[in-house]
């Protein structure tokens, strides 16, 4: 089971983890997460926006290799574009495998590489206007644990 | 025409996402030198990356980009 989307319009995460479980009949362990956009002071939107013809291809890439990697019954992995208001989620990566070490590691692989590397630029609107938001270096440092 | 795509913090530089070019072939100096100087620096800088076509480009002084063609210009992503 594999489920690779990019969202224009806000998710319940809920109703693509239930149906994902599902689908993987037998799994020994499904690990889930989820991120949402951050109260961050002064911030009333975040818009996230893509380049078609690389962002959804290189998260296909993405999960084949994490396929690759780790042992994998199924991989979920979810991605909003668009305007976004705090408290709305952005991202949401499950991946569901026979043992726990599998899944929980294909999703921290997936969210690294999810942050640091895929085709996507944030900006975020606050009192004075948008600001665009640059790469930290800490998302190399991530990128870096999977060698 | 050639399509210009300008990514992320590139668009607010260029004044909008996209770009015609009527010039047919144009090579990466000419599409340099189309564009305002301060536009042209920045994507001139190793740090904004290329695609023509969909495809990423490994050497993007190398391009030649012909008539219906799409170069996207990419700068540093801010990730997920």
């Amino acid at each position: 089971m594999r489920d690779i989307r990019l969202l224009d319009r806000m998710f319940i995460p809920g109703t693509l983890i239930g149906p994902f479980t599902q689908a993987n009949p037998g799994l020994g362990g499904v690990c889930t997460f989820v991120g949402e956009v951050r109260h961050d002071q002064g911030v009333e939107a975040l818009e996230l926006s893509h380049y078609e013809p690389l962002t959804l291809p290189g998260m296909h890439e993405l999960a084949d290799r994490a396929f690759a990697r780790f042992e994998l019954m199924g991989l979920l992995m979810v991605h909003r574009i668009g305007l976004m208001r705090p408290g709305e989620p952005i991202v949401c990566v499950s991946a569901a495998a026979l043992h726990r070490r599998d899944a929980i590691d294909a999703v921290d692989f997936c969210m690294d590489h999810l942050k640091g590397a895929a085709w996507f630029w944030k900006r975020e609107k606050r009192a004075d206007g948008w600001h665009w938001i640059e790469p930290r270096a800490g998302d190399h440092a991530d990128l870096a644990r999977w060698g | 025409m050639i399509r210009l795509v300008f990514l992320g913090k590139l668009a607010d530089l260029a004044g909008g996402d996209t770009l015609e070019q009527p010039g047919s072939p144009l090579s990466w100096l000419e599409l340099l030198a189309s564009l305002p100087t301060s536009l042209a620096d920045v994507i001139a800088s190793d740090s904004t990356k290329v695609a023509i076509n969909g495809e990423l480009v490994a050497d993007k002084a190398a391009i030649v980009a012909k008539d219906g063609d799409e170069i996207a210009l990419l700068p540093p992503v801010s990730g997920g």
